[in-house]
């Protein structure tokens, strides 16, 4: 499973970090508190969370997390996409909310 | 890594540059990347500096990030001038923490920073005068 992959299975669109849509997903990993996540987001998860400020890309990048899922459709605003960007981190995002995202990507890692 | 190898990093930890913070300890990840350390050691290390540099800017309006990598170690010593910490080991207990909702809102305040740099880090040393600023010290054993 990649980010590509992912977006697909989620009817989502990948707003940044286009040159790393190849990062390979392990697992999912939902959580809004970040020192939480720094402790324990799996290496290469998909990441979703509601929060969209720039510093999720740091947390992002320094977690070793392969792509950031926005659900909800919540808007992202464009500094984030823009560190994005630079820090080439997949942002994806779809209507769907975090529970329906985790349950496709569960059942498609399991095809895997 | 060269055995006398030693890389010295000074970061600025920008007063309210909210964009900005995280950059010292990405800049560090990136740096032992490039020295190729193991992947595990770099990851505690990003983890326990992201934690330090993040305190810095929330809680101590900003500092320094200093970086000292040897063959067999990683010092880190974050630097502020903030309002310090009262009780240290009231700090270091997990789930307390004195954030404002505004910083809460934005997923900080879990109480799990400094924790995490315990956890992480083979020793954790913090110096802090209430309204002088807080230092804190971090060593990683990396073999070789
Ligand atoms: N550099 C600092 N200057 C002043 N106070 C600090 C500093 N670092 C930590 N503290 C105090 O220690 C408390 C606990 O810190 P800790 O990093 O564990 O949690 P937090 O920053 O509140 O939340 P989290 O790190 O989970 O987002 C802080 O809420 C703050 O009161
Ligand atoms: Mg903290």
């Amino acid at each position: 499973m990649n980010v590509t992959e992912l977006a697909e299975i989620t009817g989502g669109t990948v707003l940044s970090g286009r040159e790393s849509v190849g990062n390979s997903i392990s697992t999912g990993y939902c959580c809004d508190l970040l020192s939480h996540v720094m402790a324990d987001a799996p290496q290469n998860c998909a990441w979703m969370t509601v929060l969209t400020h720039t510093n999720i890309i740091a947390v992002a990048e320094l977690a070793g997390i392969s792509c950031i899922v926005i659900p909800e459709g919540i808007a992202v605003p464009p500094a984030t996409l823009e560190k994005a960007d630079s820090e080439q981190i997949p942002v994806i995002s779809t209507v769907l909310g975090s529970y329906e995202i985790s349950w496709r990507l569960h059942e498609a890692l399991q095809e895997d | 890594m060269a055995e006398s190898n030693k890389m010295h990093l000074e970061t600025v930890i920008a007063k309210d540059d909210f964009a900005s913070a995280g950059e010292a300890s990405s800049k560090v990840k990136k740096t032992l990347t490039m020295l190729g350390v193991a992947p595990a050691q770099i990851k505690r290390i990003s983890v326990a500096m992201y934690e330090a540099e993040i305190n810095a800017f929330i809680h101590g309006g900003g500092g320094m990030a200093y970086t000292d990598v040897y063959p067999d170690r990683v010092e880190i010593l974050i630097e502020d001038h903030g309002k310090g910490i009262e009780d240290i080991e009231l700090a270091m207990q997990e789930g307390y923490s004195t954030a404002s909702e505004e910083v809460r809102m934005m997923g900080f305040g879990a109480g799990m920073g400094l924790p995490n740099m315990k956890n992480n880090s083979d020793n954790l040393t913090i110096d802090s005068r209430p309204g002088e600023g807080t230092k804190v010290r971090m060593c990683f054993n990396i073999g070789n």
